[in-house]
């Protein structure tokens, strides 16, 4: 049992990179999802299609797919680049960065959703009204669209965040050693993977619990003054 | 894909059957539900899939039991927790429809001399399933993805074979993106059949 206890610790420690693995993921996605949503939106039809494609594709594929295919079909892509220009040497992916990369390109597609949703959800009209009273683009932007924004982005937010937060468990498949792997690892090391991935299970657990806390209170916040919604 | 079908069609009947105990106020189920989907949809769905496969071959009980088995091919492992992680996201979706039928249609129906049950089964499932599909239809393609999980207890589903493609001959983009072409036409069709689906079913719904 003491030997069992002994792993207990080095699972806890994959906690760390799948925070890491998170928070990266989620502020690529934002990224990804404001230019996407942006070039949605635009009037320019050439920006706007590669924006639907891009988010359509996204949505058609497994994450797991498009995981696997960033992290082996990114290192060949690099490799075959290096070898064409002569530029580089071998460049390695290391499978973190891999990882948070495909993530928060996944999540672009659907946060862009949610932010373009959001927006849309912004009556037209206030922004003729702000043109009238004298409001700069910048002005109107900041205290008219943010607050209102805010409140209509955050439900869907929230829950690209909790999938978000799941879907990190498939970096212990291309072999990042979060959370999960770790589990995975001490489950064979000391032939008792019930307790161990269920301990895994629980953490991931507690993430949702706390963040449900935390986007709950937020939006409570940003809600303050709205009569209904 | 046969695993696909085979589990969103088991997952809509438990679903519905849990979306009824979960939705009635006195039921002493409710809680134990709630618990479970809570569970089920606050953990990631690897997790889940390798308690099932590795997990549950610890205890000796279960091993030694006559599900063992089952417990030990690996597809119907897949298929088990497919079915446990989607049924806990569709009871959500249908409970939440149950919830908003108005209670006037209830009363109504009663009023006609229908039995509770037959309100329950004639009246509030229909309508609650009708009202599900726009979420349905997005459920199915997140099944879709899910399944590609397979590919990581061994199982060889389309993922699994452009896995294996790129173990073996170093084939990364033949393997990947054939496996993504796939995916995207299966998402595609049943996109579109739900759209026909929500046509026929929840457009009447919407001239009350």
């Amino acid at each position: 049992m003491s030997e069992t206890l002994s792993y207990v610790p080095y699972v806890l420690a994959g906690v760390k990179l799948t925070i890491i693995l998170s928070l990266g993921s989620v502020t690529l996605a934002c990224l990804f999802g404001v230019f996407t949503a942006a070039a949605r939106l635009s009037p320019n039809w050439f920006l706007s299609m590669l924006a639907q494609t891009y988010v359509s594709i996204i949505r058609g594929v497994p994450e797991l797919v498009l995981m696997l295919l960033i992290f082996f079909g990114g290192q060949m892509l690099l490799n075959d680049l290096a070898e064409l220009t002569g530029w580089l040497d071998h460049i390695d992916v290391d499978a973190l960065s891999s990882a948070i990369f495909a993530i928060g390109f996944i999540f672009g597609a659907y946060m862009s959703e949610a932010f373009r949703g959001a927006y849309l959800a912004i009556p037209k009209g206030q922004l003729d009204a702000a043109k009238s009273i004298g409001l700069s683009q910048w002005v109107y932007l900041r205290i008219i669209v943010w607050p209102q924004f805010l409140v209509h982005v955050l439900p869907a937010f929230r829950n690209n965040w909790l999938v978000i937060l799941k879907t990190t468990a498939f970096a212990s498949v291309v072999g990042v050693h979060d959370l999960v792997w770790r589990a995975k690892g001490a489950a064979s090391a000391t032939h008792k993977p019930f307790y161990f991935l269920m301990l895994a299970a629980l953490v991931y657990l507690g993430f949702t619990l706390v963040s449900e806390r935390f986007f709950s209170a937020t939006l409570r916040r940003v809600q303050r003054g709205w009569t209904s919604i | 894909m046969i695993l696909l079908i085979v589990v969103f069609a088991i997952s809509l009947v438990l679903a519905l059957a849990l979306a009824v105990f979960r939705s009635s106020d006195t039921s002493v189920l409710r809680h134990p539900i709630k618990g479970y989907t809570y569970f089920m949809r606050g953990t990631p769905l690897l997790l889940q899939v390798y308690i099932i496969y590795y997990g549950l071959g610890q205890f000796e009980l279960i091993r030694s039991s006559i599900l063992w088995p089952f417990l030990s091919e690996a597809s119907l492992c897949i298929a088990l927790g497919l079915i446990l992680n989607n049924t806990a996201y569709l009871t959500e979706i249908i409970q939440g429809a149950l919830r908003e039928i108005p209670r006037s249609t209830i009363e109504a129906s009663r009023s006609l001399g229908l039995s509770r049950s037959k309100t329950l089964f004639l009246v509030e499932c229909p309508i609650a399933l009708r009202r599900s599909l726009p979420a349905l239809s997005n459920e199915f393609i997140f099944v879709m993805h899910s399944t590609a999980v397979a590919s990581t207890i061994t199982v060889i589903d389309i993922l699994g074979a452009g896995r294996k493609l790129n173990a073996s001959y170093y084939l990364a983009y033949e393997g990947f993106v054939t496996a993504a072409v796939l995916y995207i036409a299966i998402a595609v069709t049943a996109s579109q059949i739900f759209r026909m689906l929500e046509r026929r079913y929840l457009a009447p719904l919407s001239f009350r």
